[in-house]
């Protein structure tokens, strides 16, 4: 029964995708919109993103510092490490995990909402193509500015890295400058761009999709938005394990 | 005109409707009157496109709305306006953004005009000034007067009304009706009306079809309701204890 269920939606997810990206009716409006969306989802989530990618870059570089402790790994080696390990893993994942959960639950909840206030049967009678207008304009804008919000997150990552552990002398300045700087592979910052581009398209998808077909009354939205924030997480720590595999062959 | 032509639907085993056919004319406030549950609603969205039937065809004038084409059905949407039973306003925007909505979507008017035909369609429901506020910020009968200045923004040519007077006070409602009939006649549109309420019947009702059950139980004029023999016209006329103690007092 539940395979049944999966199939079905995976079909009717992917089916929807072809009415989102199909032509619009008027441009402008579409280009409103994007706009709207991409200060939503940019501004709108900067200072979570700020405030955990601080502490997680602490938390990093604090408990690096605390494992090399007593080894031959030289100080330097944890700047390397805490930027390597931001860029690649920590910037677009969990910065996308928390995104799911502040933008993603939002979307389901706004669209939802408008399915059940019949704004998107009257969309649908004036002719709107309601899939294409309530969701490319949010596909786009994530695609958009979740990279931005991951590079954002990658560089605050290791401030907090450098705040937490060079004034309470973990380690010197100089040691942290000289790991950061050191084996630099610009092959990284693409893989958290991939990362972040897909992470960015599944949390929007997955939480649209929840909430465009949303039955019955406020507990059903509720249920849907939170299946947007838990689909949408184990499909984002799927995928990331997807693209570490092909990116990293 | 609409024509529904032996309309079907079924949910799973339940059979919602069976086999409706009626015409729906140009110039005339149609209703669709019945009990909770007949399937009113469900006529009413596939009529207007937002559901399929299981079988039957919904023509309007000579296009087939259920086998046309894409593009048919986009030209289609365009000449009609529908007024919801809640509304259907979108709370983010203004009035005036609300009745602009169609026009910013499909047309290319200036914001001039855009706005010039605001004012109109706001004048036309008696509501000028009221552009800048929010749906929360006025009443539930002005709402429903928004819903129909949004309908009518594109000069439709059929326009839908799901339970224009749900939650209106009968005065409220007299209004709500005798606004939609003037628009109906002035632009001879064709206006069907899902409703329950008897006062409407009365009022306004001059192609009637009567849903029970599924079945078109009856047809007719406003004229002929309280003279007709009708035993589920008979039902449903007389449901309220209110109206049967008056016509026994009258007898």
């Amino acid at each position: 029964m539940l395979d049944i269920k999966l199939f079905y939606h995976f079909g009717s997810f992917v089916l929807w995708q072809k009415q989102i990206f199909s032509r619009p009716e008027n441009g402008r409006m579409y280009y409103k919109e994007t706009i709207r969306q991409m200060y939503d989802i940019g501004i709108g989530s900067l200072a979570i993103v700020f405030l955990i990618s601080i502490f997680i870059g602490a938390v990093t570089a604090v408990q690096f510092s605390y494992q090399m402790e007593g080894t031959l790994v030289p100080p330097y080696y944890i700047g390397y490490i805490v930027r390597d390990m931001t860029i690649i893993e920590l910037a677009p994942t969990i910065t996308s995990l928390v995104l799911a959960g502040k933008v993603g639950s939002n979307m389901a909840a706004e669209i939802g909402g408008m399915r059940q206030k019949e704004h998107i049967d009257a969309m649908e009678i004036m002719g709107v193509n309601t899939s294409a207008f309530l969701v490319m304009p949010r596909l786009i804008a994530a695609v958009l500015m979740v990279p931005v919000l991951v590079c954002a997150a990658a560089f605050i990552g290791i401030m907090g890295a450098y705040i937490a552990s060079v004034p309470t002398g973990l380690f010197s300045s100089a040691d942290f400058i000289k790991g950061v700087r050191s084996f630099f592979d610009s092959y990284n910052v693409f893989m958290m761009l991939v990362k972040a581009f897909v992470f960015g398209y599944i949390l929007t998808a997955v939480s649209c999709y929840q909430g465009y077909f949303v039955k019955g009354g406020s507990i059903e939205l509720g249920a849907a938005s939170t299946r947007a924030v838990v689909y949408s997480n184990i499909l984002i720590l799927l995928a990331d394990y997807i693209i570490a595999l092909v990116l990293t062959a | 005109m609409i024509r529904a032509e032996n309309i079907t639907k079924e949910f799973g085993s339940q059979q919602v409707l069976k086999g409706i056919s009626f015409t729906f004319e140009a110039g005339k406030t149609n209703l669709i009157i019945g009990q909770s549950g007949a399937g009113k609603t469900v006529l009413l969205k596939i009529l207007v496109g937002l559901l399929q039937p299981t079988s039957g065809n919904v023509w309007y004038d000579n296009i087939n709305l259920i086998n046309a084409s894409k593009e048919e059905v986009r030209k289609l949407r365009l000449k009609v306006g529908m007024l919801f039973q809640g509304n259907a306003l979108f709370d983010s925007m203004t009035i005036e953004e609300n009745i602009r909505f169609p026009m910013d979507m499909f047309t290319t008017l200036t914001a001039k005009e855009k706005t010039d035909r605001v004012n109109l369609c706001l004048e036309r429901v008696s509501l000028s000034g009221i552009n800048k506020k929010y749906p929360s910020e006025i009443s539930g009968g002005m709402q429903k007067r928004v819903g129909i200045a949004r309908a009518i923004v594109l000069n439709p040519l059929y326009l839908f009304c799901d339970e224009p007077n749900s939650g209106l006070d009968p005065k409220t409602s007299i209004t709500i009706d005798k606004l939609i009939q003037d628009i109906t006649k002035e632009n001879n549109i064709t206006t069907i009306i899902n409703t329950h309420d008897m006062n409407s019947v009365m009022e306004i009702g001059e192609n009637i079809c009567l849903i029970d059950k599924g079945l078109l139980a009856w047809k007719g004029h406003k004229d002929e309701v309280l003279r007709d023999e009708n035993e589920k016209l008979h039902d449903f006329v007389f449901a309220s204890p209110f109206l049967q103690k008056l016509i026994d007092a009258v007898k």
